[in-house]
């Protein structure tokens, strides 16, 4: 009975008592949705268009944020890193698609799966031995991100808004909505689409596949950038992030593997979820729970949706 | 020329059917385990029965158990670490609570404990399959890696949270705890991993294996031609994590004697196993000892190899361009061939029983 009283009642009392620290759990909930949400973005935009199940892009949110701040402090003024980091997101994109996809064309998935840990392991090598492996500090004030937070007072008491989580939000909006744009209103967003309904009728009509799939990695990689300023701004920029990126994956079960508004979502559910549950349910059994709530989750909510939220329907024939 | 098996006649049904129908393969299994048993532990170094053979037995038996599950059934798992760990754990436990119990029955029912484990995550598997399967697999990593950091019984409530392995003995001889040599534990895990092997193989051969390949290659047809999903794909499971749970036990009893253990049953151990799996070849035995050798050696090889040809790479790099060509090398496999070493080795077999006139 009192376990009972504990887990079903005793929670929901806290969160009466102390709306304003309700709303501030449901904001940090928010803000860590958002940066499973971009994660989720990049993965989906990819199994989109090639339908590959693209476990690096975590490490190349790493591997952006690694260049940008490497690239700063060699001297190279902070916006201009910015766009060389881009160039060099675009030249991982061309040497994946000419060194990896294309030699495996027609593979079944889980062989392409893998070839996307070898680039995980690969980029981890690399990126370590050229920037090292300690946690480095974002360049944050230099890219004009604001610092600081904003008190507001509600529902008898104060809560806390970070500049940089608002930022990171509007941000965050804004490239979504630059992508729709791009995907419903340009050629190659036409292209891609197309690609992504189906591969053979693309060709067919003399789309070049090859060129897609660049196009989309390298999108990916902006994706990746963006996120990893954003979280870099948050905490360091180190190779602990890749684990967290994991976190994307739920969210993309949640939210279906196909779909934009999917993973925004799914990403935002999972970060609520995952704050309420370890602030609320968390002490009761230890605490620490946010390293598996979010597979749970994602797990309850596959027994009855296979296909996720926004998923195709799995239809499936002999 | 001296690889074909012209003049062996199959006579009987048996013959037709055993698993090494060339003779030469009969002598070269021979071999292998002749050496195996009678000469490395007594020609090898401590060293290297310690760091090389070791690892490398343990790796192969986890690696099967991995093949079972996702070569041979073809549900991905992402979990095999933590069912590694619910074996290691396990053992500790039953140690503690069976003191008198020869600890070879006891690494073998952690196995069991694994494998009940093992059932439980591999529920979701009949609603949900591939990636999303392999994610689900990851809630069983995480969960699991929890538990073996917060729940203290699982540790008997030492401040530290490690295991310590206590000294056992079998015959009056000791196999675990410090004073158990490289070659007794080198034995252990031999033997383990050859009955075990053996099993495996006598399973996926018969009625059992070919239902997980029908499962495997469709799941719905196989379904219709009357295999239970339920039961192939929880087996699946079952004798997966029990393979696991055994390599996760030996692997702390018998190479590493203890220590952290919640750390070593990482998401990236997971990964490596996978890793292991599809380099070595998914739905081949042979595959995964191909698979955990290359694997379980190359790091090895790049930390006392390079310096010892002349290339000096400190501690740090050598992990890094460890990192670099394990990534290299698994994307150049899986260009060059798909399914694994275990076909590479297929091929060249095939060679050599036309070698030298081919046509």
């Amino acid at each position: 009975m009192g376990t009972l009283y504990a887990i079903f009642v005793d929670p929901f009392m806290q969160m009466g008592s102390a709306p304003d620290l309700l709303v501030q759990t449901l904001w940090e909930g928010l803000v860590a949705g958002v940066l499973y949400a971009l994660i989720a973005l990049g993965f989906v935009l990819i199994f989109k268009a090639s339908g590959v199940f693209n476990f690096a892009q975590g490490i190349m949110v790493v591997f952006a944020a690694l260049t940008l701040v490497g690239l700063y402090e060699k001297g190279v003024p902070a916006w201009i890193a910015v766009f060389l980091t881009l160039g060099v997101m675009f030249l991982l994109a061309v040497t994946i698609e000419r060194v990896v996809l294309r030699p495996l064309v027609n593979q079944p998935d889980i062989i392409l799966f893998m070839a996307t840990f070898g680039i995980t392991y690969f980029l981890i090598g690399f990126g370590e031995s050229l920037f090292g492996g300690n946690p480095k500090q974002m360049i944050a004030g230099e890219l004009g991100l604001p610092r600081g937070a904003v008190e507001v007072k509600m529902l008898g008491g104060f809560v806390a808004f970070q500049k940089i989580d608002i930022a990171a939000a509007v941000i965050a909006s804004a490239m979504i909505a630059g992508l729709a744009v791009f995907f419903q209103y340009t050629r190659i967003g036409r292209a891609l689409r197309a690609v992504a309904d189906s591969h053979k009728a693309a060709l067919s009509v003399g789309i070049s596949l090859n060129q897609i799939w660049v196009i989309v990695w390298f999108a990916a990689g902006i994706v990746a950038l963006v996120t990893g300023i954003m979280w870099g701004a948050r905490s360091d920029v180190s190779f602990a992030l890749e684990i967290v990126a994991l976190k994307a994956l739920p969210v993309l079960i949640l939210g279906g593997f196909t779909s934009v508004p999917g993973a925004i979502v799914g990403g935002l559910l999972i970060g609520v979820g995952e704050k309420l549950g370890e602030f609320y349910w968390g002490p009761l059994i230890g605490g620490g729970i946010e390293s598996w709530l979010a597979y749970f989750i994602a797990l309850a909510f596959l027994l009855f949706r296979p296909q996720g939220l926004f998923g195709d329907k799995i239809i499936e024939r002999i | 020329m001296f690889y074909r098996e012209t003049g062996q006649f199959k006579t009987t049904y048996q013959a037709d059917m055993a698993v090494f129908p060339i003779r030469q393969d009969r002598i070269g299994l021979a071999f292998i385990l002749l050496v195996a048993f009678a000469v490395i532990p007594f020609v090898g170094s401590d060293f290297f029965i310690s760091s090389v053979m070791i690892p490398f037995l343990v790796f192969s038996l986890a690696a099967i158990g991995l093949n079972i599950l996702t070569g041979y059934t073809g549900l991905i798992s992402l979990g095999t670490a933590a069912f590694m760990g619910v074996g290691a754990y396990s053992c500790y436990k039953l140690t503690t609570f069976f003191p008198g119990i020869n600890i070879i029955v006891l690494i073998l029912a952690s196995g069991l404990v694994s494998a009940a484990i093992g059932v439980l995550f591999g529920l979701p598997s009949l609603r949900i399959k591939g990636f999303y399967l392999a994610v689900a697999t990851l809630a069983a990593q995480f969960f699991l890696q929890w538990c073996f950091v917060r729940v203290p019984w699982l540790f008997n409530y030492n401040a530290s949270g490690a295991i310590e392995v206590p000294q056992r003995l079998v015959f009056g001889v000791p196999v675990t705890g410090a004073l158990a040599t490289p070659e007794t534990r080198y034995f252990v895990c031999l033997a383990l991993v050859v009955v075990l092997t053996w099993f495996a193989s006598n399973l996926v051969h018969g009625r059992i294996g070919r239902s997980w390949m029908a499962v495997r290659d469709m799941d719905i047809a196989a379904e219709l031609m009357g295999i239970r999903l339920l039961n192939t794909k929880l087996l699946a499971f079952a004798v997966s994590s029990f393979y696991c749970g055994v390599a996760g036990a030996m692997m702390i009893f018998l190479w590493y004697g203890g220590g952290e253990a919640a750390d070593v049953f990482s998401i990236r151990l997971s990964f490596n196993i996978l890793f292991m799996v599809i380099i070595g070849g998914l739905g081949s035995l042979l595959g995964s000892f191909f698979g955990a050798a290359f694997l379980a050696s190359l790091p090895t090889i790049m930390k006392f190899g390079l310096p010892a040809i002349g290339v000096p790479l400190s501690g740090a790099t050598a992990e890094h361009v460890t990192f670099m060509l394990v990534g290299a090398l698994i994307i150049l496999f899986l260009i060059v061939e798909p399914h694994g070493l275990a076909r590479l080795w297929q091929i060249g077999k095939q060679k050599l029983r036309t070698w030298p006139f081919p046509y």
